[in-house]
């Protein structure tokens, strides 16, 4: 098992890396060059050739490439051309904010795409089986980016229960007592999180309850009726116990969606995350930035992979994990 | 009777799965032909006075904040959104199909190259990419919106075919027809292709409904089909600000997008188990 996680944590690195050059290598081969300025404010050609200079992309491509990989193994990720900032800083204040709102929407989409799945499989064939089945198809049909700005309309609007902006409110945050400053910050995840979940639930439910259902035909199950153990024990203690695996593999192949939803909800709501930041990042060109952005993309999409390996080796003892 | 005949029988019995190819028809009818009796989905009559009016005769859907007209610009919408969806999940699934025959049929070396660049193109970051090479391409056509969202979306149908060809490989009947000795490329046709067919056919029309709302995604966000050309994701943008003033604006592409998918998705729902009865729940 041990050589087996080693393994996979091997392929981690190598994919991580891999994802590094291929987006350093894009950035770089992309038309446009950063420190050219907006309309507004045109630098003199010398100003750029000498801010050029300094940031080493006057070099050519292979030893930028070797420095960033360089500067990388000492653990330093660079100044951001735009913010002037060093890039691990922005990304210190940005990664926690959009992991609080993708776990909160993976924690929330997997209890409620559970829900869903297990109480379709307990009533298949009934009318609750099919309107949650309705309810799922549509969820799972719909932009995630579209679902948030009728959550934002419908109850930040109009019935003005929830806030629509930002991570806190500005005005009185500071003021608040701890747990009120908590709260705060919960009622402004509330809307972005309930975005991401609705649409990941959907997908969930879908998927859990075709494997629910087939994990209720197996053999165990039948030998289980026929001790005569009550359907809820069934469902509660067997079925859903061997769906536990899949459930984690899952969550750990849902990253990238999180990442990808993040980018586009997080604008709607002005959450100060990852998605926000890489969004500005690669209009402006801010190479570093986008670089690192991508290398914690990377690092998470890795990490969740893994997560979903583990899980199946250890569920399924078929699988030999050793080779 | 032939399998395929069987699965055609399967899937006409399943009630919500033709309904939903008859509404893919429908809207691919509706794509085709609306735009040419609809309004000019450019032209703004009168920015000023006729911005941002409810649903009325004359425009059935409201006009948005540049007066255009909101249905014209949805069936003009329907047409990137179609051309994308299908588009994309047709080729992609032809480069992962074609990666995962080479794999399962070439020497060992050949499949742990392709498949170990699979596993790591697994681990990229899709929409960072997609958001990186289009935020710097003004205005890409369709086609290149097409060919980058396949480019990025073959290698899940790569590991289906591969697997598929190595389970097949050494079964009875591809093992007699080489015996027989029926050359490479008979095998691969006659044998294998209509096996690993039915697998690919699901995946790609599961694939569609992805396709639209990450193109949709894109083009929300200003990239890819670029305005002013009507795509339901940059209406959904112009919607954005007049949220509680014009609610048409942003609602019409919106509920186009998730019709649409919808009918696509109970499509895929009844090919998926029309040609995999055991999968059928």
């Amino acid at each position: 098992m041990l050589r087996f996680v080693a393994r996979r944590l091997a392929f981690a690195v190598v994919s991580v890396a891999a994802v590094v050059l291929v987006t350093f290598l894009l950035v770089h081969a992309a038309p446009g060059a950063p420190m050219l300025g907006t309309p507004e404010t045109i630098a003199s050609p010398e100003v750029v050739a000498r801010q050029r200079a300094l940031f080493g992309l006057d070099r050519p491509l292979p030893e930028q490439l070797l420095r960033y990989a360089v500067n990388l193994a000492r653990g330093r990720l660079g100044e951001s051309f735009v913010l002037h900032r060093p890039v691990a800083d922005v990304l210190a204040e940005a990664v926690p904010n959009t992991l609080l709102l993708g776990g909160t929407a993976l924690l929330a989409s997997l209890l409620l795409g559970l829900a869903a799945a297990a109480a379709q499989a307990a009533r298949h064939h009934t009318r609750t089986d099919t309107v949650l089945g309705v309810v799922t198809l549509v969820f799972y049909s719909v932009p995630v980016f579209w679902l948030g700005l009728v959550l934002l309309l419908v109850f930040g609007e109009h019935l003005h229960w929830l806030p629509v902006a930002g991570m806190t409110s500005a005005a009185i945050h500071d003021r608040l007592p701890p747990l009120g400053r908590a709260l705060d910050v919960a009622r402004h995840l509330v809307l972005p999180a309930a975005s991401l979940a609705l649409v990941q639930a959907a997908a969930f439910a879908r998927f859990q309850r075709a494997a629910l259902l087939e994990t209720l035909a197996a053999a165990h199950i039948r030998s289980a009726r026929a001790r005569g153990l009550p359907e809820r024990a069934i469902l509660l203690r067997h079925a859903l116990r061997g769906a536990l695996a899949p459930t984690i593999t899952l969550a750990g192949l849902s990253v990238p969606y999180f990442l990808a939803g993040s980018v586009l909800i997080e604008s709607i709501f002005g959450w100060p995350g990852l998605g926000r930041v890489t969004y500005d990042a690669i209009f402006a060109r801010d190479y570093n930035v986008i670089t690192a952005a991508a290398l914690v993309a990377g690092v998470l999409v890795a990490l969740g992979n893994l997560a979903a390996d583990v899980a199946v080796a250890v569920a399924d003892p078929r699988i030999r994990v050793d080779r | 009777m032939s399998p395929w005949r069987l699965a055609a029988r399967r899937f006409a019995r399943n009630r919500p799965a033709v309904r939903g190819a008859a509404l893919v028809a429908l809207l691919a009818l509706a794509a085709l032909v609306g735009p040419l009796f609809a309004a000019d989905p450019l032209a703004q009559p009168d920015p000023v006075r006729l911005q941002d009016r409810p649903p009325s005769a004359d425009h059935l859907m409201g006009t948005d904040p540049f007066s255009r007209d909101v249905l014209s610009r949805t069936l003009h919408g329907a047409r990137v959104s179609l051309v994308v969806g299908v588009g994309a999940a047709l080729l992609a699934v032809t480069l992962g199909a074609g990666v995962g025959l080479v794999a399962g049929l070439a020497g060992r070396r050949t499949d742990q190259l392709l498949m170990r660049g699979v596993d790591v193109a697994l681990a990229l970051p899709r929409i960072l990419l997609l958001l990186a090479v289009f935020a710097v391409w003004d205005n890409a056509p369709a086609a290149a919106v097409v060919g980058l969202i396949a480019a990025t979306g073959w290698f899940q149908t790569s590991r289906i075919v591969r697997a598929a060809v190595l389970s097949l490989r050494e079964a009875d009947f591809v093992v007699a027809a080489r015996a027989l000795g029926e050359p490479g490329w008979g095998i691969v046709r006659r044998h294998l292709l209509p096996h690993v067919a039915a697998p690919v056919i699901v995946s790609a029309s599961l694939d569609v409904g992805n396709i639209i709302l990450l193109e949709a995604g894109l083009s929300y966000l200003g990239l890819g089909v670029r305005p002013p050309t009507p795509t339901w994701g940059n209406m959904i943008m112009d919607g954005k600000d007049v949220l509680l003033s014009a609610p048409w604006v942003a609602l019409a592409p919106g509920l186009a997008l998730v019709v649409t998918v919808v009918a696509f998705n109970l499509a895929a729902d009844g090919l998926r188990d029309a040609l995999d009865p055991r999968a059928a729940a």
